[in-house]
């Protein structure tokens, strides 16, 4: 009777309907969101490699940051870019964007014109949007020898020439960084036909499920760093000292794993208890 | 002829890429660069036929009155309502991405809550997939399932509050075996990509044409 009540639990739990799955995930998701329950945060090696290859640059040194992802990655993606916007403008290094995922650029230029006013910094002289142009790889080769060939103009129509923080820039030899944000394949054609080509130094920050395609490139050398995911952010955050929606997403991020961890050893101990019943059975 | 043509035009155009690549003097240099950005113009156009024929498909279903139809009604009115107030944004302040045009409002209060949705839900069906088929089945499934449970520990701040193997596991892991399948699965993608170019410039690939 008793190994029969037991055999019957693990059949149940073998076999919980995936809405009450939903439901005990939307609660572990939400509730860390509301009552922080997160834990001490450790910068790994990647993100303190990244965190350096900015602290690196002087005053007036130029940082190219790429928008290459939409709102599906900006919780992963835009506290990262904010805190990497923070730390470049605290150094007054100049800013100019430009992306290659049309839909996500604005939400590039939200960031960028936040944290741009909490420095007190002026567009056209500290920083720039030069915004979109199809063809990838085309625009990357091509900005190689002379970046106005593909941008003539801002997002606004401004010609490059016309603004101070542009008006002497021509190619990779005058971007002391590039610093992409990525959720796909861009960063490949980046280290590529960029990096490969004209020996322009790079760091990405990816999502999480992109990172591990980024470690090859972190291992020879071709990248300076790597900030990968919301805990990647969240490092990041905690080095340049100013926590923010990385930091506070990861409680939610943390009971999320435990949660699928569980579910993992729920789903294979109703699958042994179940398999060893059927081959008793048979 | 009409296959002739477009290969000849495909070699020399491929041929003289390479060439460019390794030789960045003139006029190599100068013609790649316009190459280059002839490219990125087509690739604009290209975009525009994407929504031409979007709007095509879309309005037949609707005129038809197929199954579907007030799904592509919608998507052709969010269409129509996105390009207007990026016109709009254009006419008044010079551009559609200015913080104060109406596309903005748009982007912020339409497209990004729709695509955020649209993306969360894979956090809802990766939980219910991790409880139904991550099984330990055979060997390389364990080992598969043991190194997901460990870099999800690693990953997150309590994974190293109950042991510092965590993280430390989690990272070699990342660095040596993970890196290592990375790595074949590029170099093998590179060189299938170097054969398929060989084949499309020497004319043995053709199936673009058709």
């Amino acid at each position: 009777m008793a190994e029969g009540g037991r055999r019957g639990f693990w059949e149940v739990m073998n076999n919980i309907d995936r809405r009450i799955i939903f439901l005990i995930l939307a609660v572990c998701v939400t509730i860390p969101l509301i009552v922080s329950t997160g834990g001490e945060i450790k910068p790994t090696a990647p993100v303190i490699r990244a965190h350096a290859s900015v602290e690196s640059l002087s005053p007036g040194d130029y940082m190219m940051i790429s928008i290459d992802f939409d709102a599906t990655s900006a919780p992963e993606l835009m506290p990262m870019l904010r805190a990497v916007l923070r730390q470049a403008f605290e150094k007054d290094v100049k800013i100019i964007m430009l992306g290659h995922i049309a839909i996500g650029l604005p939400l590039g230029h939200m960031a960028l014109e936040q944290v741009a006013a909490e420095y007190d910094k002026e567009y056209g002289v500290d920083y720039v949007d030069l915004g979109y142009r199809p063809g990838y790889i085309a625009v990357m080769i091509a900005m190689g020898r002379e970046i106005e060939d593909i941008f003539a103009s801002d997002y606004q129509g401004t010609p490059l020439r016309e603004m101070p923080v542009t008006a002497d820039i021509h190619s990779y030899d005058d971007i002391d960084l590039l610093f992409g944000f990525e959720h796909g394949a861009v960063i490949d054609y980046w280290v590529r036909y960029t990096q490969a080509r004209f020996d322009q130094r790079m760091t990405f920050g990816t999502t999480a499920v992109m990172a591990p395609d980024a470690y090859p490139y972190l291992q020879s050398g071709q990248i300076e760093g790597l900030v990968g995911g919301l805990k990647g952010a969240a490092e990041y955050e905690t080095l340049i000292g100013q926590p923010g929606l990385g930091t506070r997403g990861m409680p939610a991020q943390q009971w999320a794993h435990l949660l699928v961890i569980g579910f993992i050893v729920l789903g294979n101990l109703g699958y042994y208890f179940t398999r060893k019943r059927g081959r008793g059975a048979a | 002829m009409k296959r002739t043509v477009p290969l000849l035009i495909t070699f020399l155009t491929g041929f003289f890429l390479i060439v460019s690549f390794f030789v960045p003097h003139e006029p190599f240099g100068q013609l790649e660069q316009r190459l280059l950005v002839w490219f990125a113009i087509v690739s604009g156009f290209a975009m525009l036929l994407g929504v031409d024929s979007l709007f095509r498909a879309h309005l037949k279903r609707i005129v038809r009155a197929r199954e579907g139809r007030w799904h592509s009604l919608a998507l052709l009115l969010s269409l129509v309502v996105t390009l207007a107030v990026g016109i709009i944004g254009f006419a008044r302040f010079g551009s559609p991405f200015h913080m104060q045009s109406p596309f903005m409002f748009v982007y912020t209060y339409g497209i990004i809550p729709l695509q955020a949705t649209m993306f969360a839900l894979l956090a809802f069906y990766i939980a219910s997939a991790s409880y139904r088929a991550f099984r330990a089945r055979n060997t390389v499934a364990t080992l598969l399932l043991v190194s997901a449970v460990i870099v999800m520990l690693g990953r997150v701040p309590i994974g190293a509050a109950i042991s510092q193997f965590f993280p430390v596991a989690q990272e070699w892991i990342m660095d040596v075996p993970q890196l290592a399948a990375k790595r074949g699965i590029q170099i093998g993608a590179a060189l299938g990509a170097v054969s398929m170019s060989l084949r499309i410039l020497l004319g043995i690939e053709r199936s673009y044409l058709s």
